[in-house]
């Protein structure tokens, strides 16, 4: 089956309702960049994505269930290893780190009990970071998992907020929003609940201004899920 | 009887203790473990200091070398910090080159480093363009029972408040840096980082400075870094069940009582080595 594209534009889109929001938050900042999401784009892979933030673009193929290596079995769940490859470069400390963030984050909506003693893995690759590469690597890696059609108890979706230097905050910002910025905050918000499920921050920040982060993530994520409800609606609308 | 039930479900065992809001080795679920602290412990090191929370240690050593500035960075020294987690504490880790757990904390002290502004890397410089101060902070674990976050930020806060550098200033004539070591002078530490991590046990259930067992067991992990001004530097939850805002209120709370400690149990420490001196 072909792949087939779609791109949303978010910001002409109907604002929703974020559920379980603790503190106001005012929806008009909520803008995000325009994204796009391929499915089902490589054939060898048994699920793979692509999402596109603005110009940051993330490829991510999904392999398994399979064959675990004995040093690496666990007997009552599958193992998931999540590789992260840069742009150039061999992956080095800080892609280890992002791998460790976006590997417990998929092991906590996936059913790993599902498939006992076996092995999934999830490449991630970098193709152009302009800002946001950690949530559009969650979107990547949802994406993806879907795709390869493996079982979860929730979808989860990623948002990077920036505080720039007057304290006001932005969603999805550039890299070079992210470079001015006086503090950087990565959130994976779940699907059923809408709480956090990762987080991820540089720089130093309030408690209120984290919680008015989280607050606008939520929000946030609505348009994403909305976005993955489209997107999966459209592909599936031809076939069945 | 206790032992084999302890083996064979671990996960029951410890529930039936929580459900009594106590934990195994007979801690409540928002207490620490004792923390030792142990300042200068290496002479030979720039500075140092040794950790104990419980069974946990961790040795931190700086090192300081000069070096000549990035280009892109003139002004500023650096700090490269690396922790390692050698086969001897604990059998989870194999001998070879660093597993993910070490890189991801490595990094992660990086970036607390870096957001929480401990030390400012403009001090570092001695020479603009020329020279400048290179601090290697080595944090060696020694036994490995859980939360080596916490442990390696005290450590290395603990190191670097003890850390001595000699006087060095670059002569222009031979562009050669001389040292006078007669001379020493501390850091200058602006914030007070202390990390505080927390465990949550079948989605609801959240305890503080987990042990390796409870790591294992547990559902998700949060790592929260306040300073002395109740900022935070770091909301580290690399994963794992999710968490309603209102529990990291919580945890945000419980943070902030323990920076206190832990910065008190500092000062009082370094004091006491300031006065054998």
């Amino acid at each position: 089956m072909r792949g087939k594209q779609m791109t949303s534009s978010p910001r002409d889109e109907p604002l929703f309702h974020g559920g379980g929001v603790m503190e106001a938050c005012d929806s008009s900042r909520v803008s995000l960049r325009e994204f796009g999401c391929e499915q089902n784009l490589l054939s060898r892979p048994d699920g793979s994505a692509s999402f596109i933030h603005g110009d940051t673009s993330v490829y991510a193929g999904v392999y398994g269930p399979a064959e675990v290596k004995v040093s690496k079995e666990i007997y009552d769940r599958a193992t998931l290893e999540v590789l992260i490859q840069p742009k150039v470069g061999l992956p080095s400390v800080r892609e280890r780190s992002q791998e460790q963030c976006v590997r417990e984050t998929c092991e906590a909506s996936l059913l790993l009990s599902l498939h006992p003693r076996s092995s999934l893995t999830l490449i991630l690759q970098v193709l152009h970071d302009d800002g946001s590469l950690l949530s559009c690597f969650l979107n990547a890696a949802c994406m993806a998992l879907m795709d390869a059609g493996l079982p979860m108890s929730c979808l989860f979706c990623g948002v990077t907020c920036a505080i720039d230097a007057d304290g006001q905050i932005i969603t999805d910002p550039t890299a070079a929003q992210e470079k001015e910025s006086r503090a950087l905050m990565t959130f994976a918000i779940d699907s059923t609940q809408r709480n956090v499920l990762m987080s991820s921050t540089k720089g130093s920040f309030s408690v209120n201004e984290l919680q008015q982060c989280i607050a606008v993530s939520q929000t946030a994520s609505e348009k994403i899920f909305q976005f993955y409800r489209d997107s999966v609606q459209r592909r599936y609308s031809k076939t069945l | 009887m206790a032992a084999g039930f302890k083996t064979v479900e671990p996960l029951e065992y410890h529930r039936s203790f929580l459900k009594e809001n106590c934990r195994p080795d007979g801690r409540e679920l928002s207490e620490f473990r004792t923390t030792t602290l142990n300042i200068g412990s290496i002479s030979t090191a720039n500075g140092s200091a040794l950790v104990k929370f419980g069974n946990t240690t961790v040795m931190c050593g700086i090192k300081a070398e000069l070096a000549n500035p990035t280009v892109e960075t003139p002004g500023k020294g650096y700090i490269v910090p690396n922790v390692d987690l050698p086969p001897l504490c604990s059998s989870r880790f194999r001998p070879g080159p660093p597993g993910e757990q070490a890189q991801a904390a490595s990094q992660f002290i990086a970036d607390v480093i870096e957001s929480s502004g401990v030390i400012q890397t403009e001090d570092l410089c001695i020479d603009r363009g020329k020279l400048c101060w290179v601090l290697y902070c080595d944090m060696m674990c020694l036994d490995y029972d859980g939360n080596l976050l916490d442990a390696c930020i005290v450590a290395l806060l603990a190191a670097l408040k003890n850390t001595r550098l000699p006087e060095v200033t670059f002569n222009t004539e031979t562009s050669a840096p001389e040292v006078n070591s007669e001379k020493r002078q501390g850091l200058c530490i602006r914030k007070h980082p202390v990390a505080t991590s927390f465990c949550i046990f079948d989605d609801s259930i959240l305890i503080v400075d987990p042990t390796a067992e409870e790591e294992s067991l547990a559902t998700a992990q949060l790592t929260v870094v306040t300073d002395e001004e109740d900022r935070l530097c770091s909301v580290h939850k690399p994963g794992g069940t999710s968490m309603s805002g209102q529990k990291l209120q919580e945890c945000i709370s419980r943070a902030t009582a323990r920076q206190r400690e832990i910065q008190k149990l500092i000062d009082k420490v370094a004091h006491s080595v300031k006065m054998e001196q």
